[in-house]
């Protein structure tokens, strides 16, 4: 196959791999757009942040504080701590792409959303030596990316004419599509760990401000899952390893 | 748009990609040690586990364990059903079938 034909295999194969998470991301977007409208922020003001802050949750959560009154300073804030979870992202991303120059880094870092995230890193870890997978990223991104901005103008109309978006009940969707990406992975004991201590760990934190508490429960998460590894593979080892000559005791 | 959104969603755009950049940026130059890079693999679960529990169990503040509370039930069973076709796609439009559908009749 040509150097441009994988290229655009990997593009195609990572915007079929995220036609899934984009089907969550619909309504999501939908309410995105009617709540800011119903919140008091004008049609452009709506679009432009899809278009330029391109981050779902912090979007959502800057609609709910205009409604509330909120200054631009502590919404700017708030946005900072919840995205803070995308620089775990990146870091996770980071040793896979670093044969990239800024200006392949630069416009897929502004797409990274958790939905490109979980498709892109899975992508990474397939053990073929592909050195496109950055166009599967890519390929990800730009059809999050052109669907959000779609969803959010839907969305504005939609507002204008039906009161209460929040309550017609499509911020499942988001939740539901983290259910279906999370559930099959638990059959690994500790993935299932890191999942069990970062889900009680927010439910403990729920009380921080700004979603703190998610950042704090990702931690923990991630920590109980590398421990519960290194004690199985601890464990493990010891009983099963087939006895080597270095291992037998001396005659 | 008037001035006071100009600076909120260049604000809220300026912190996003100030977070989102400098990780993927300095990839090349800084090593992370093996230890580290082991345990990025929980980052994905940990993270999601960290939003998907508690808007299942306490979707208005407080915790809210009842049959009354849809997205709990509804998160219960498409994780049943993720488990089981592990087919994303089918999940999703399931589960939100049954939301709306389970929202409706309590």
């Amino acid at each position: 196959m040509s150097a441009e034909s994988s290229r655009c295999a990997e593009f195609w194969r990572g915007v079929r791999a995220t036609f899934p998470l984009v089907v969550g991301a619909i309504p999501f977007g939908i309410i995105f757009g009617a709540l800011a409208v119903n919140s008091g922020l004008s049609a452009a003001a709506a679009a432009a942040m899809s278009a330029f802050v391109f981050a779902g949750s912090s979007q959502f959560i800057a609609a709910g504080l205009v409604g509330g009154g909120a200054g631009a300073l502590l919404i700017v804030m708030t946005t900072l701590v919840v995205n803070l979870r995308h620089a775990l992202y990146g870091v996770t991303l980071a040793p896979h792409m670093k044969h990239l120059p800024q200006r392949w880094l630069a416009p897929l870092a502004f797409w990274l959303t958790d939905e490109s995230f979980l498709v892109v890193v899975e992508r990474y870890r397939q053990p073929d030596a592909s050195p496109y997978k950055h166009w599967f990223f890519l390929g990800s991104a730009l059809f999050m990316y052109t669907n959000w901005q779609l969803c959010t103008w839907i969305g504005v109309f939609a507002g204008r004419t039906l009161p209460d978006p929040g309550g017609w009940g499509l911020d499942f969707a988001l939740i539901v599509t983290f259910i279906g990406m999370i559930t099959p992975g638990l059959r690994s004991r500790p993935v299932a760990m890191s999942a069990l201590v970062a889900g009680a760990t927010a439910l403990l934190l729920a009380g921080l401000p700004n979603r703190l508490g998610l950042m704090g429960a990702a931690l923990a998460g991630v920590l109980a899952g590398a421990l519960t590894e290194r004690w199985m593979a601890a464990h493990r080892a010891e009983p099963l390893a087939p006895p080597t000559a270095e291992r037998l005791p001396p005659p | 748009m008037i001035w006071n959104e100009i600076i909120l969603v260049t604000g809220m755009a300026a912190v996003t990609l100030l977070i989102r950049w400098p990780p993927l940026a300095l990839a090349s130059r800084v090593a992370l040690p093996q230890p580290v890079v082991d345990a990025l693999k929980f980052i994905p679960p940990a993270v999601l586990a960290a939003i998907v529990v508690p808007a299942m169990l306490t979707p208005n503040g407080t915790l809210d364990v009842h049959p009354s509370n849809a997205y709990l039930v509804a998160g219960v069973a498409s994780g049943l059903l993720a488990w089981r076709t592990r087919n994303l796609l089918a999940t999703i439009l399931f589960g939100m079938i049954f939301f709306l559908i389970w929202r409706r009749l309590w």
